[in-house]
């Protein structure tokens, strides 16, 4: 199992420097330049002072130097300075992961929570209304599109009702955990409806094809009760293939709170990500990339310690 | 001669019987009818209403109410916007049905040559699809359009480029099964060259699940071009989308108090996913009975 987990861990860190290289590079060929953006900002910049300024962002030198002293300053978690605010980089973006965390986190655990048991009952009973509800839910998913989705809620929720407010995380003044809540609430309802149509069919699939094993057979024979038979012997052998989903799901769900964070006012990665790359503060593009690459690398090891734990039967030779 | 009579035969019957079942499918009849209606008015309402998308009414001003002159109204600076809605439309089903094909013409290739030479081809083609399919597609698709500059063609090729990985891994898991059937290792016995086992006995088999994930991205790149054009990185003003349409609807009073704005340009976005997508059940029920109900 460790040495398993220490290869995984090997072939993991070339699949880290692959990420991190095709979006440094990818960034600094970008057409429009940070270094144009900050001159156009300034009313009049004679050639000395842009070189000069070129020299201090160090954009004087060739790509791949760059990312090598990029690379080195990763390893000190030093991430360089914002092109825009001057900040430390560090400080910036780690503000802004635990927001994320807790918005991603909420929205993926109501959703696991709803979409396991509408899922195990559609399987259980085909052609009910259980089954409709999860079919109602897989065409939401694939159909509406998150931020029509989150101004539909707004418009309902905010503007109708006057139950929620329609963006931020605090009000001002106010840090109570019932204002967090009623902030978190609309935007985690839309990255768990968003994630829920996909999950509901995983665990209704996973459930259909363990319902007709041999072993269910034993167990109804064996007059066990009928509940316990669907949730010790069915739903854990379904979780095998439904953890991986969740699982995989993960990174998706970060990436997929850009939009949410942006309507929102949210203040998480998405939403510096989003203003980082219209601003080409690229340090700051970077930084996030890396933590979500990283997310991606660590998921992936945690499914397969995941898989063997819910399943002996897979061996790690 | 008798063989090959048969195999000529043979598709075009089936592919006759798969009409037919696509036909009696009510949604999928409903979806394509839809879509054909669709892109009729989007091309043809602007020829005949001569409606202009990009110019302002100065008479009518910013935020008119639907009247006889401006059917939906105008936007935030008096352009009309029934005609914006149909010029955003025109490039929505553009980018909906150009997108996949750039997916296709990647993906398709790569899945061939994995599946049918496996080894190291197999080993890096998979790898990277693995490395594209974990990584969120939004992050780098945000990334490369902040790169190349937003544009129609940037955005049908970005998302067109991201979309391989699902095609490859499709084709390529057909091919793996279909390469050890038996008239496979006949056409080999019989000498025929692995261009012609690919290209005339695995292709034809493997590529019917293709056209039904087809229809699916054609729904997935309107929502993914949508979501871009309403973030501000998609199609850019002055040229209307319907997700820019809808990006009016961040200010709270048009959100509130003007739902005819951003309400339409919503509701075709849904209608016309919705379509793409019961056309693609209509193709998986057609093409293989056996599918229905089972996911």
């Amino acid at each position: 199992m460790l040495k398993y987990l220490g290869k995984r861990i090997l072939t993991a860190i070339p699949i880290f420097f692959g990420i991190t290289v095709i979006i440094y590079v990818m960034l600094n060929m970008a057409p429009g330049s940070a270094l144009d953006m900050l001159a156009s900002s300034e009313i009049s910049v004679d050639s000395a002072a842009y070189d000069q300024l070129k020299a201090q962002l160090g954009l004087d030198k060739p790509v791949w130097m760059r990312y090598l002293l990029w690379l080195k300053d990763l390893f000190q978690l030093n991430f360089g300075t914002s092109y825009r605010t001057s900040q430390d980089v560090w400080t910036m973006v780690s503000q802004r992961i635990g927001p994320s965390i807790l918005l991603s986190g909420t929205g993926v655990i109501l959703a696991i929570l709803l979409a396991l048991p509408i899922g195990i009952m559609a399987a259980y009973k085909p052609y009910s209304k259980w089954d409709s509800v999860s079919s109602f839910f897989a065409l939401i998913g694939s159909t509406l599109p998150g931020f029509l989705l989150s101004l539909l809620l707004i418009y309902v929720f905010s503007i109708k009702l006057k139950l929620l407010p329609t963006s931020g995380m605090h009000s001002s003044g106010d840090t109570s955990f019932i204002d967090l809540f009623r902030h978190l609430l609309l935007p985690a309802l839309i990255i768990c409806i968003g994630s829920m149509g996909n999950l509901i069919k995983q665990t209704r699939s996973a459930c259909l094809e363990v319902l007709h094993e041999d072993f269910v057979k034993t167990a109804r024979s064996k007059g066990i009760k009928e509940q316990a038979v669907v949730l010790k012997h069915v739903f854990r052998n379904a979780l095998i293939p439904v953890s991986t989903t969740i699982l995989l799901q993960i990174p998706h769900i970060i990436g997929g709170t850009t939009i949410v964070e942006q309507i929102f006012g949210w203040p998480g990665l998405g939403s510096l990500m989003i203003s980082s790359i219209n601003n080409r503060d690229y340090p700051v593009v970077m930084c996030v990339a890396v933590i979500i690459a990283i997310t991606v690398l660590v998921t992936n090891i945690l499914i397969d310690i995941v898989y063997g734990f819910l399943d002996p039967r897979v061996s790690y030779d | 001669m008798e063989m090959t009579a048969k195999s000529v035969s043979a598709p075009k019957k089936k592919e006759s019987q798969a009409l037919k079942s696509f036909r009696k499918n009510k949604r999928a009849m409903f979806g394509a009818i839809f879509i054909i209606i669709e892109t009729l008015l989007v091309i043809l309402l602007p020829i005949i209403l001569h409606t202009d998308p990009n110019t302002s009414d100065l008479l009518s001003g910013k935020y008119a109410s639907p009247s006889a002159a401006h059917w939906l109204g105008t936007d935030s600076i008096g352009r009309d916007l029934f005609a914006r809605l149909l010029s955003g439309g025109k490039v929505s089903l553009l980018v909906g049905l150009s997108s996949p094909l750039i997916s296709v013409a990647i993906g398709l290739p790569l899945g061939l040559l994995a599946g049918y030479y496996r080894g190291v081809i197999e080993t890096i083609v998979m790898r990277l699809a693995d490395i594209f399919m974990s990584f969120p597609s939004m992050i780098l698709i945000l990334c490369l359009v902040a790169v190349v500059g937003p544009s129609i063609t940037t955005i049908i090729v970005v998302i067109g480029v991201m979309g391989w990985t699902q095609i490859a891994k499709l084709v390529y898991g057909n091919v793996v099964s279909i390469r050890s059937k038996e008239y496979i290792e006949s056409a080999r016995a019989a000498g025929c060259s692995d261009a012609y086992i690919i290209f005339r006995e695995i292709l034809p088999n493997a590529i019917s699940p293709v056209w039904v994930l087809l229809s699916f991205r054609v729904g997935g790149a309107i929502m993914t071009e949508s979501g871009l054009s309403f973030l501000g990185v998609g199609i850019q003003a002055p040229q209307a989308s319907w997700g820019n349409i809808i990006n009016a609807a961040t200010d709270l009073s048009v959100l509130m108090l003007r739902p005819w704005v951003w309400m339409p340009a919503g509701v075709l976005i849904v209608m016309t996913v919705v379509s793409f997508n019961f056309i693609g059940e209509g193709i998986r029920d057609a093409l293989d009975p056996k599918m229905k109900r089972v996911d």
